[in-house]
């Protein structure tokens, strides 16, 4: 190979590079939002839609509401139960904050972390930041 | 077996080409069976041509604007950036004087009593709005109840719809209008810089049920409805009385009428 | 052919971290203005589009311009401008690059800019202009690109690189026909609700445009050893020819809108062009520009008509003249005078702030980056082909 010395040198630097953030975090306690505990609680009352959904369908679900809601004028969504919900962030807030009256599975839950912002516990470690919360208006206080 | 650079390259590119394509067939075909419907509680479900009359007859003191505006500005988190900083003011409904609210009439013999006359002005969500007809990426649109609304979350703030409108209706978030918000009402999203605003009609407040937050405090001096219902009150009047508009010569048929003959009127 | 763009002189170099320079400070005064909003700048809520718009406006023409050259030679085999052609499009491509940044710096939510093209609305002129703009781009450097490859090779381009330059002879009118109904089609400003607005910006595109090229090939022949326009060809004159005649339309085209506005007599038309020459309702800041741009209009047609067109001094002086007359026209009073008076009939003036300045001189200078990179490559390789 012409120059391979330098060729083989410069990729090793460069997957050494590319991989530093898993070598970084090797053995560091970041066990991430212990979901196991809040499927197994006894007092779960379902989401929107079925918890598994939910995990992987979220932000689908929240683009889908909010295109029905603001364009077509559509307020109310049937889930694939038949149960109606008010198309509004306060009906995920109403149990989804250590604030609410509804929230029955108790502060011990990890998907409910103790912050201003309750989506904070999986975003955080997923390094997903929602940017929903630049315009409306946090848990406290909502109606709407 | 050999393949020169070129081929390589173009086989390379065809293969991400396909799976791109692929990623998205398959991605479009994860979704729930979704049902929706619009709330029961809505105040005009069936409406065609939402309008608003303006009777400036009920229009006498400072506080009957004052208080239509402030209905407006604190139910939506409309931000307040003082007198010193004009260039950057957002404003859903205001006021201003006859000879600019119908400029281009410039009739030297009017009076200063009738030059000086303040008239409401906000939207006038327009049958044919040229905003709607600029924006490139639908953030602004046209309702089938006939309200030109906003899609705060679609909107990239080129701002053409602002150049589009020839009513001046329209506001651009130059920066952040939180701090201030004199009371931010949670019910309502505030907005980020780098979007454009105006009256939406209120269609948050139809949808529960209840009338514009203007029309509510403006004890009869504005009245809402459906311009396709003749038993509506704004089909009577329209029907019935001498109303004008802004600049109908242009053609975008505003749905704003100023109730201006019949009763006793400034 | 690149690597040709990474060995030069002491001056190439200098000129290069000139521009680094410049492009540094307008990034940094970007990102205040990123995190700030729109703010920062001048534009305010009765003028809603200002300098960046006004330069992306300007820009348009300038990239168009290379048809101007690309038809003579390869639709009527005007081999004169046969060493020229690339420069042309080189040009138009460094032009097209800075219009899109402008556009980019200006929009509100430059990370929601797909938007365009992920919900396309038909009706929309700007989601034309977006489409049209990007695939300007990129049929000039496809072209431009491979038929400067194909000829430092000694072969013929291939015969789809024809095909494109077939293509982009209507498609430079139409990137600044899409541009001008950009205005021409908005009920409200009546500066700009004139049927010979495409016209008028074609016009001025193709005396700017091939003004600022001309300046680009005497810098070209000054700079290194290949002359674009070897003695006896005369390709430079008769590119001045095209900008001497187009000028002459420009002028006259704005003389027909002033006729138009002043001899009706209907205020809502006369209102902008009042504004821009005398003043309206107490504010001038645009008049000074105007005349200039005026003088300089005249100035340059007069230079380009008599003899002096053939003096070496007088020549760039001209074309200068023509350029900064339409580079203010276009680029600085258009735009802002189409929002004079606002839709209340009052005067709200902008002034750019120095933070807004500091984004355009920072786009500027990434797109003459560019263009000396994309220049330096072509001249490279004729050098070599000399040898």
């Amino acid at each position: 190979m012409y120059k391979g010395g330098k060729i083989i040198a410069g990729l090793i630097i460069f997957v050494a590079f590319l991989t530093f953030p898993f070598f970084y975090n090797m053995g560091k306690a970041n066990a991430g939002p212990d979901l196991p505990t809040y499927a197994s609680s006894a007092n779960l009352q379902q989401c929107v839609e079925p918890a598994e959904y939910m995990k992987a369908n979220h932000m689908q679900l929240l683009n889908q509401w909010r295109n029905a809601d603001v364009r077509d004028g559509q307020s109310i969504y049937i889930n694939s139960q038949g149960k109606s919900f008010d198309i509004s962030l306060e009906s995920c807030v109403e149990c989804h904050s250590t604030q609410a009256t509804k929230n029955t599975v108790g502060v011990n839950n990890p998907a409910l972390k103790t912050s201003d912002q309750f989506c904070v516990s999986c975003h955080n470690y997923a390094s997903v930041e929602p940017t929903c919360w630049s315009c409306h208006s946090g848990p406290e206080g909502a109606t709407k | 077996m050999s393949i020169n650079r070129r081929t390589f390259l173009r086989r390379a590119g065809m293969l991400t080409a396909l799976g791109l394509g692929g990623s998205f067939v398959i991605n479009g075909a994860v979704e729930a069976a979704a049902e929706y419907e619009p709330s029961k509680k809505g105040l005009f479900p069936n409406a065609k041509h939402l309008a608003m009359v303006v009777d400036m007859s009920k229009f006498k003191t400072e506080d009957d604007f004052n208080r239509v505006i402030q209905s407006c500005v604190s139910i939506h988190n409309i931000p307040d950036f003082g007198k010193d900083d004009l260039k950057d003011e957002i404003k859903w409904i205001w006021s201003d004087d006859y000879e600019h609210t119908f400029s281009g009439g410039d009739n030297d013999y009017l009076t200063d009593d009738f030059k000086k006359l303040p008239f409401m002005v906000a939207c006038n969500h327009c049958e044919n709005p040229p905003c709607v007809k600029a924006c490139p990426t639908g953030a602004t649109f046209k309702r089938p109840d006939g309200i030109v609304d906003m899609d705060f979350h679609r909107c990239i703030g080129c701002r053409f719809c602002m150049g589009a409108c020839p009513f001046g209706a329209r506001s651009f978030n130059y920066r952040d209008p939180r701090p201030f918000i004199k009371k931010i009402d949670p019910d309502y999203p505030t907005r980020t810089p780098g979007v454009v605003e105006k009256c939406i009609f209120c269609v948050e407040r139809l949808a529960d049920g209840l009338m514009p937050a203007c029309v509510e405090a403006s004890k009869g001096g504005l009245i809402f409805g459906d311009l396709d219902d003749h038993t509506s009150e704004v089909w009577k009047i329209v029907s019935s009385k001498f109303t004008i508009r802004r600049k109908t010569e242009l053609g975008t048929q505003p749905s704003v009428y100023y109730l201006v003959g019949g009763e006793s009127h400034a | 052919m690149l690597e040709k763009a990474l060995t030069g002189s002491k001056k190439y170099w200098a000129w290069i971290i000139f521009l680094l320079a410049v492009i540094a400070v307008g990034f940094m005064a970007y990102l205040r203005q990123f995190s700030y909003g729109l703010g920062l700048t001048g534009m305010s809520r009765d003028v809603s589009w200002g300098l960046y718009i006004a330069q992306f406006t300007f820009l348009v023409g300038v990239a168009a311009s290379a048809v101007m050259l690309v038809t003579p030679y390869y639709l009527h085999d005007f081999k004169k401008f046969g060493k020229m052609v690339i420069f042309g499009e080189f040009l138009a491509v460094s032009a097209v690059i800075m219009c899109i940044l402008f556009i980019f710096v200006d929009v509100g939510q430059p990370m929601r800019i797909l938007n365009v093209l992920l919900y396309p609305q038909l009706h929309s002129v700007m989601f034309y202009d977006m489409c049209v703009l990007c695939g300007y781009l990129a049929i000039n450097i496809l072209v431009g690109w491979t038929s400067l490859a194909a000829e430092r090779k000694g072969v013929h381009p291939p015969k789809w690189a024809h095909t494109l330059v077939y293509l982009s002879v209507p498609w430079a009118f139409s990137i600044h026909t899409v541009t001008a109904f950009l205005y021409s089609g908005l009920p409200g400003r009546h500066f700009w609700l004139t049927a010979i607005m495409a016209a008028r910006f074609l016009a001025s595109a193709f005396a700017a445009g091939p003004a600022l090229l001309v300046i680009l090939l005497l810098i070209v022949r000054k700079v290194s050893d290949f002359d674009p326009d070897p003695p006896g060809v005369g390709a430079i004159q008769s590119l001045v020819k095209i900008i001497r005649y187009a000028m002459i339309a420009n002028v006259f085209f704005y003389i027909c809108e002033v006729f138009t506005a002043f001899y009706s007599g209907i205020p809502d038309e006369m209102a902008a062009f009042k504004y821009v020459f005398v003043g309206l309702q107490g504010h001038h800041s645009l008049v000074p520009f105007m005349w200039t741009a005026t003088f300089l209009a005249f100035l340059g047609i007069a230079l380009l008509v008599l003899p002096t067109r053939r003096n070496k001094v007088l020549l760039p002086i001209a074309l200068l003249s023509i350029f900064f007359a339409n580079w203010i026209d276009k680029g600085v009073v258009l735009i802002i005078a189409g929002f004079v008076p606002n839709s209340f009939d009052r005067v709200t003036e902008y002034f750019p702030t120095s933070n807004e300045i500091s984004i355009v001189l920072g786009v500027y200078a990434i797109g003459f980056l560019l263009l000396t990179i994309l220049y330096k490559v072509a001249i490279s390789v004729r050098e070599e082909q000399a040898q």
